[in-house]
């Protein structure tokens, strides 16, 4: 598995995966996984579905307990027992495919629930950096709407703002648009894209290969809980070297044509 | 009381009874069969109501349940004393077996397995008996085991209620709590919450709606529950409504304070039940409000 996955930069990477493994019991996730990803990197990682990918990511924050290997992530080693691993979460910021906002709360108290309680911020701080960051995602209007008010792609953008209140180093997303009405993807995207723009680190499991190829520094092809193949976006989408790199993508980007 | 016509019938759309159908006899449409089964139904309650009325021995009956002297005699402790007793008896029971239901809950859902066992031992062991046993251990059993249990009357009904109610609470809340979906406590944890805090601001607050319905029921059954406490004896002033009741049908030689303090329990329990239905209708639908 010599495949190339860290970046020609020099300076140390904010995450450093490094032989990476999972199993749920018998059955083996993730078998050898190392990946670096530099600050304000955009890092795409696409594959069939039961490839791996979500729960690689999830093994980043540990919402995930890896079985073998390290993560270290802005220096921290997160598999380290004495790390403070709610300290350490405060930094790296997660996007769900099902949105997880909070049903009970207003989107305003979505957005600074942690700040106030977890970073201790005061609740004028943290009511300033809620609306910054739902301004960002272009939502004022809903800062004091329930969750279950908003459309999907709403929701997803209002999770996404929530995710930066808490101002992270890294941005974790774990198939944003899945579950989102096609008509509401492209807002999700958008905001993503800006995000990127700005200079945010990020890690996006997806789906969106058109997304992948424009915004992504690397992507990632994981297949049967490997990184298959790994580059730059325009080369891994554009000119697959592996055969099942090339069958996923004919399929993915074909979906009418039988194989 | 028109409810077994709405119950038996089956209505003009139900299925229609296979045996009807297979007997050459039936003839009839749909329409006609539930309009006779409803007019059974009525006729039987207009008999039973006729053979009441004829062959009850109404002044004897009157004279043993409905004395309006007797009645009126006991207000107004009925009301300033036993019914405040009983209310007072619930409230406090309910309180400690919340409690202990929340603790135990949590103890059903922890990780640590000793925990689990200890949980699923508590809530099997209490559901099992009768509220009775526990009123007879608590307020006989306990002061001839340990020469020092000398705990006031008061606070040995609450243990009592509480651990009677507290088995049953314990499973409703694990239940709850299970029902909020797992991606909220993953949301939570990303953004650093530690897994207690993420429990007590995100789990429990959205647990309750799914809770709040059948612990009222619970609170129905409690107060119903609260009459035990007079097989402990009381002082005069600590009378809850059974206790005052039996002692005016001593003192009267009567059966008239039953019909009261039945009334005064449905002062309780109605508006609850009432409560119990509004909170299901608000809440009842609203499953997590993930769309």
């Amino acid at each position: 598995m010599n495949v190339p996955t860290t970046s020609a930069s020099t300076s140390t990477p904010i995450i450093a995966i490094r032989n990476l493994q999972k199993s749920f019991g018998e059955n083996r996730v993730l078998t050898d996984i190392s990946l670096d990803v530099d600050k304000g990197e955009v890092v795409c990682v696409i594959g069939p579905s039961g490839s791996g990918k979500s729960t690689m990511l999830r093994c980043i924050n540990t919402l995930e307990t890896p079985t073998g290997g390290s993560v270290v992530v802005d220096g921290m080693d997160m598999t380290d027992l004495d790390l403070d691993i709610d300290a350490a979460r405060t930094r790296i910021g997660m996007v769900f495919q099902s949105f997880n906002l909070f049903a009970h709360l207003t989107v305003r108290e979505n957005l600074t629930i942690a700040q106030t309680k977890v970073l201790r911020r005061s609740k004028a701080e943290a009511n300033r950096a809620a609306e910054a960051n739902l301004a960002k995602v272009g939502l004022s209007e809903k800062m004091d709407a329930k969750p279950g008010s908003l459309s999907g792609g709403q929701q997803q953008r209002v999770a996404i703002a929530r995710a930066l209140s808490m101002d992270p180093d890294v941005m974790l997303f774990d198939e944003p648009t899945s579950a989102l009405d096609p008509e509401t993807v492209g807002d999700v995207l958008q905001v993503m894209r800006n995000l990127a723009e700005a200079g945010m680190t990020m890690v996006v499991v997806t789906h969106e290969m058109e997304f992948a190829r424009q915004v992504a520094d690397r992507v990632l092809f994981m297949d049967g809980g490997v990184v298959v193949e790994a580059g730059p976006a325009k080369e891994v989408i554009g000119n697959p070297q592996e055969q099942r790199t090339k069958d996923f993508l004919s399929r993915v980007l074909n979906p009418g044509q039988l194989g | 009381m028109s409810a077994p016509s709405a119950t038996g019938s089956g209505g003009p759309t139900g299925p229609a009874v296979p045996l009807a159908t297979e007997t050459p006899k039936a003839k009839m449409s749909k329409r006609q069969k539930a309009k006779l089964s409803r007019g059974i139904q009525y006729a039987i309650l207009i008999i039973i109501a006729i053979l009441l009325v004829l062959f009850a021995d109404w002044p004897k009956l009157i004279d043993a349940f409905g004395r309006v002297d007797i009645a009126a005699g006991m207000f107004p402790e009925v009301i300033t004393m036993a019914l405040k007793n009983t209310v007072i008896y619930t409230f406090l029971g309910f309180a400690l077996g919340l409690a202990i239901a929340l603790v135990v809950a949590l103890m059903r859902l922890s990780s640590v397995g000793v925990y689990r066992w200890l949980a699923t031992i508590y809530i099997e062991f209490f559901r099992g008996l009768p509220a009775l046993v526990v009123f007879l251990v608590m307020g006989f059993g306990l002061p001839v085991a340990f020469d020092n249990f000398n705990l006031p009357q008061l606070v040995i009904i609450m243990i009592a209620l509480g651990l009677v109610s507290s088995a049953y609470m314990a499973e409703t809340i694990r239940a709850g709590i299970q029902a909020v979906p797992k991606g909220q406590v993953e949301a939570a944890r990303s953004l650093g919450m530690s897994s207690s805090r993420a429990m007590f601001t995100i789990v429990l607050p959205q647990a309750m709606r799914i809770i709040l319905p059948p612990l009222t029921n619970e609170l129905i059954l409690l107060a119903k529950d609260s009459s035990l406490a007079y097989i402990l004896g009381s002082s005069v002033d600590g009378r809850e409504l059974a206790a005052l009741g039996r002692a005016e049908i001593v003192n009267t030689a009567n059966l008239t304070p039953f019909i009261v303090i039945a009334l005064a329990y449905l002062i309780i329990t109605i508006p609850l039940s009432y409560l119990s239905r509004v909170l299901e209708r608000k809440y009842g639908s609203a499953d997590s409000g993930v769309k």
